[in-house]
Order: structure tokens, then C-alpha cells, then sequence
């Protein structure tokens, strides 16, 4: 059995210790925000938060998590209105939309870690989630505006 | 703690299989129950043990038992321990007996090896030295043996004295050298080993991903029992062992040329291996120019790059970093499923090749393949 926070609950379940993340939080625990894309971490539609840092749950052993936090999209905001949720409804980003679950995680790592990001970083950071709709000049504007909110309201108190 | 307490087994009960190159040694039972654990043990018959390395029915243990570091423990740390362990909740345990091939196996030999490579000594403190270098000194060598993973083994297993913590090879990952020979693009000052040994992590060397140092810092190094002045000793000691302040010149530069190693470049355009390196580990390791960030570990400056073998950058890949592991709460995935054999292999001399100045690692498929079938779920 491996525990560990979801959202801010703590959950126990009991796939084997080396199931993938994914797989947990999609059929055990039924949030399915999370996305299937590739299967071995190399196109970020799973990628979810563990103690605040982007990471692909597909190929994440479950055992590896223990005691950890756990942020799916469902939880990156209560009400869905993180200010990277809305800039990205603003700018209507998604096309499909399959993978905009995954690039929201990874770009909500990226401003914390870098609030004022170029392009150089934002290539960096965000050059591991692929997007087959190619929604890549919409996903990097809503970026720049979200970042622009939250640095403003971040000066403002 | 970690050698007599199996994988979720009840503490102090032993199990724990210990690989050693002559066959595997289980860990005894330490509980004081009176049949299978110590609870028949004088504190003088502990105390031989501990400082002679003799059972209490006057057998002579294997020295995969590190009495040649405990007998350096004063008596009354000795004794502390004793107290300590016959208060632990007794457990009816018996341990599996050892794997060792004959003649290895007959413990009365083992008084050969005791001639060649053991002194029964206390811990002498070093007048030239202060007092929170000596308490480190003594936490390191008689206590924690430190030695005991990081100073190489000659054939018959006795610890090599010519070549203290000259960093040996445990369970397929490299205990690295804790001497000047240690290949770390930045120096381990007592500040950074202070941090690394408290938290789990060097924001500028790298985590603590062995499965064999983990539970070190975890369990034996850890709060509540081990004060920060006692991880501060002993970080200040090896501070001194490895010369870091002669060798702490420029720290601000040397970060910056690493990270100015690892931004992208414009040659690197062609190059398929740089572009298995951003699509798989970019994301997380990628730095900005301003400097390193503690949760984005900086491969030009990771100590795993720079040992002369690559065990400790595939072990990692392959196994991942799990929450207890490294940095507290922070995860790697388990690449095994997802890259190859091949695909491992390039990422390393890639990495091998950009970020450091030193010799290609040969063989390196063979050795991906090799670590790959040790792995628990393969």
C-alpha cells in the first residue's frame, strides 16, 4: 500500500508499488484530468505536480510518491482559475486539447521557478510537452500573459 | 539500524542481506529476545563484540560487522548502546544463515583476517585539532564508518589503510572518494556536506540517490537523535579530509561557466543525442543564466558526471529518485521503461562529453544493460 496527498487529500491504494502514476490517479483513484499520451515520458500529456515540481506520472513507479504531494489539474486552483487556466481560456490555446493538461502543469513549474521567463527558458522548460495540434505560438503567449498577471498582482500585494 | 532491520521488517530485527563480494551476510537479530536476538548478552559480552569483534558464544564475527570501526566507540557510548537496544520491543526473529562459500564460511579463519587487518584501539583525539573536528573525526570513523563504504577493499575484504576514503564500489553504485581525490567540479565544503547529510541534497554536487546513502541520512544521520552539531562535526571533518577551503576558490564563476556549459548551443543542433537530452531531461534540469536552482539539479555541476565509472548516473536513470530519496519530496521518473539500453548509453557519454573535460566511460552499454537486470521490477 502506498500513501500519499492528492489535491490536498491523502489517499492509500494498493497497486502494485511499481505502477505508473498515471494509472493510479486514473483508474484507482478516478481523476482523469491527467492525460495518456506517449507512455514513456517523453511527451508531457501525464505530467503532474509532486511537491510542486512538474513531473510525468507515466513513468513515475506509484511507490516513488509515497508520502508526497500530489497536484493533478483538478486541484491547480479550486476553481479552476489559476491565472495560467485563464489566460489559456483567453487566448483559447487548445485546439483538441488533449495535451493542455500536461502543458499547464509543466508552465505553472516553470513560473515559479522563472515569473518573468524568455523565450530561451520558456524553449527549455516547456520543449518536452508536445503538442500534435501545434498550438506552441498560443501556449507561449498565454505564458507571457499569465506571468505578466501574476508579476503585476505579485507588485501589488 | 540499516544492516539489522529488513525492508519493512520490525526494527532491530535483522534479515537485512547484506552483499558482500565472498556471498551475502544477514544481519543478526538485535532485539533482546532471548532466543533469537541479544537478550541473553552481558553488557561485557556486547562490549567484546563491539570492540573485539567476538560472539558471545566466542565465535569470531564476519567483518561485514564493522567492529574494526566500533572499536574505537568509548565504553560508555558502548554502553548507551547497549541500553538502548536492550530496551527495544524483543522480536522472535531468526536470520537466515550466510551464503559465504567454505572455507570462508568457518568463523574460526576469520582470526587470520583479524591478525592482518584489525587493532583493538579507542578512539585517540587529535591535539592539533579542535574539538568539533575531533567529535566528527570519532562520529565518522568509530560510529557512522564512513570508511566502510567509501575506503576501497583489498581481495580478502580488509579496508586498504594507504587509501582512506579513496571511495570504493557498494551494492553497483560508487561510494565516491571523501578526499581531494573526489572529482566534484565544486569543492564539498562543510557548509554544502552539512546540507547534504541534514537534508538530502547539495543544491550544487547533487542528491543522495544510492540506496545505500539514503537510509544513512534518513535514519542514521537523522533528527531527532543526530543534533546539527554532531552532522556539523562531521561535515567540518570532512572538510578538512578533503582539503575543500584550499580548493573553494571562485565558487560564483565556476557555477556560471556550468551553467553556461549546459545552455543550448548552437552546434548542438544536429546532434541527435542533444536532442534525446532535451526532449527527456531538459525540462527539469534546464537553468537560466542567473545561476542554478536547488530543485533543478545542474549536470555540470553533478558529481555523478565526473567519477571515473557512470554506476551513479545509471542507477538514477534507470531507477529514478523517489520521495524519500535526494532532495525531501522531489521525484525523477524511473526511465528503465522508457528508454533503451542504447538510449541510456548515449545520454551518458553525452553528458560525459558537454558537461565535463574528463575521458569518455567505455563500455557503457554493457554497463546500462548490466544495472538493468539488478533492478527490483524488471
Amino acid at each position: 500500500m502506498t500513501t500519499f496527498t492528492l489535491n490536498g487529500r491523502s489517499v492509500s491504494v494498493h497497486s502494485p508499488p511499481d505502477s505508473p502514476l498515471l494509472w493510479v490517479i486514473r483508474d484507482e483513484l478516478g481523476l482523469t484530468g491527467t492525460k495518456f499520451g506517449c507512455g514513456i515520458g517523453f511527451c508531457g500529456a501525464c505530467t503532474v505536480h509532486v511537491s510542486g515540481r512538474a513531473t510525468r506520472s507515466c513513468i513515475t513507479p506509484v511507490a516513488s510518491v509515497a508520502q508526497a504531494e500530489v497536484k493533478t489539474i483538478e486541484g491547480l486552483d479550486p476553481g479552476g482559475k489559476h491565472p495560467l487556466q485563464i489566460a489559456w481560456v483567453e487566448l483559447q490555446v487548445p485546439q483538441c486539447g488533449y495535451c493542455q493538461p500536461g502543458q499547464i502543469m509543466q508552465a505553472a513549474t516553470l513560473l515559479k521557478d522563472y515569473p518573468d521567463p524568455d523565450d530561451a527558458m520558456i524553449n527549455a522548460v516547456m520543449a518536452g510537452n508536445l503538442c500534435r495540434c501545434m498550438t506552441y505560438l498560443r501556449i507561449r503567449k498565454a505564458i507571457k500573459l499569465a506571468a505578466a498577471r501574476m508579476q503585476e498582482r505579485g507588485a501589488h500585494g | 539500524m540499516s544492516c539489522h532491520t529488513r525492508p519493512d521488517g520490525p526494527p532491530y530485527a535483522g534479515g537485512y542481506g547484506v552483499n558482500t563480494p565472498f556471498g551475502v551476510i544477514y544481519g543478526s537479530n538485535l532485539t533482546p529476545d532471548l532466543k533469537t536476538g541479544i537478550g541473553r548478552w552481558s553488557l561485557a559480552a556486547f562490549t567484546r563484540a563491539m570492540h573485539e569483534g567476538v560472539s558471545r558464544d566466542g565465535d569470531h564475527l564476519f567483518p561485514a560487522f564493522p567492529y574494526y570501526a566500533y572499536t574505537e566507540l568509548s565504553d560508555g557510548d558502548v554502553q548507551a548502546l547497549y541500553a538502548y537496544l536492550m530496551t527495544r520491543r524483543p522480536v522472535s526473529a531468526t536470520v537466515p544463515p550466510s551464503t559465504l562459500p567454505f572455507p570462508l564460511s568457518v568463523r574460526f579463519l576469520q582470526e587470520g583476517w583479524k591478525l592482518l587487518f584489525f587493532r583493538n584501539r579507542r578512539y585517540q583525539a587529535n591535539p592539533s585539532k579542535s574539538a568539533e573536528w575531533n567529535r566528527g573525526a570519532y562520529l565518522s570513523e568509530a560510529l557512522s564508518d564512513c570508511g566502510g563504504c567509501h575506503t576501497p577493499r583489498n581481495l580478502l575484504g580488509g579496508e586498504k589503510m594507504r587509501h582512506v576514503y579513496a571511495g570504493a564500489v557498494v551494492d553497483g553504485w560508487i561510494a565516491p572518494a571523501l578526499t581531494d581525490a573526489n572529482p566534484s567540479p565544486l569543492p564539498w565544503t562543510a557548509d554544502a556536506l552539512f546540507r547534504y547529510l541534514r537534508t538530502g541534497v547539495s543544491p550544487l554536487h547533487g542528491a543522495a540517490t544510492a540506496a545505500t546513502m539514503t537510509p544513512v541520512i534518513r535514519d542514521g544521520l537523522a533528527l531527532p537523535v543526530v543534533s546539527d552539531s554532531d552532522v556539523r562535526a562531521i561535515a567540518l571533518y570532512f572538510s578538512d579530509v578533503d582539503h575543500a577551503r584550499e580548493r573553494a576558490t571562485d565558487l560564483g564563476a565556476m557555477m556560471r561557466k556550468a551553467v553556461a556549459i549546459s545552455s543550448h548551443r548552437s552546434e548542438e543542433k544536429y546532434d541527435s543525442d542533444a536532442y534525446l537530452y532535451h526532449a527527456a531531461c531538459l525540462s527539469c534540469h534546464a537553468n537560466a543564466a542567473s545561476g542554478p536552482l536547488p530543485a533543478r539539479p545542474e549536470l555540470a555541476l553533478n558529481s555523478a558526471l565526473t567519477l571515473a565509472e557512470p554506476a551513479n548516473f545509471i542507477e538514477p536513470v534507470l531507477r529514478g529518485i523517489g520521495s524519500r530519496d535526494g532532495a525531501p519530496g522531489l521525484v525523477m521518473p524511473a526511465y528503465a521503461a522508457a528508454l533503451s539500453d542504447a538510449e541510456v548509453a548515449r545520454l551518458a557519454a553525452y553528458l560525459r562529453r558537454t558537461r565535463t573535460t574528463l575521458p569518455p566511460w567505455k563500455d557503457l552499454e554493457k554497463k546500462v544493460s548490466a544495472a538493468r537486470r539488478d533492478l527490483p521490477y524488471e
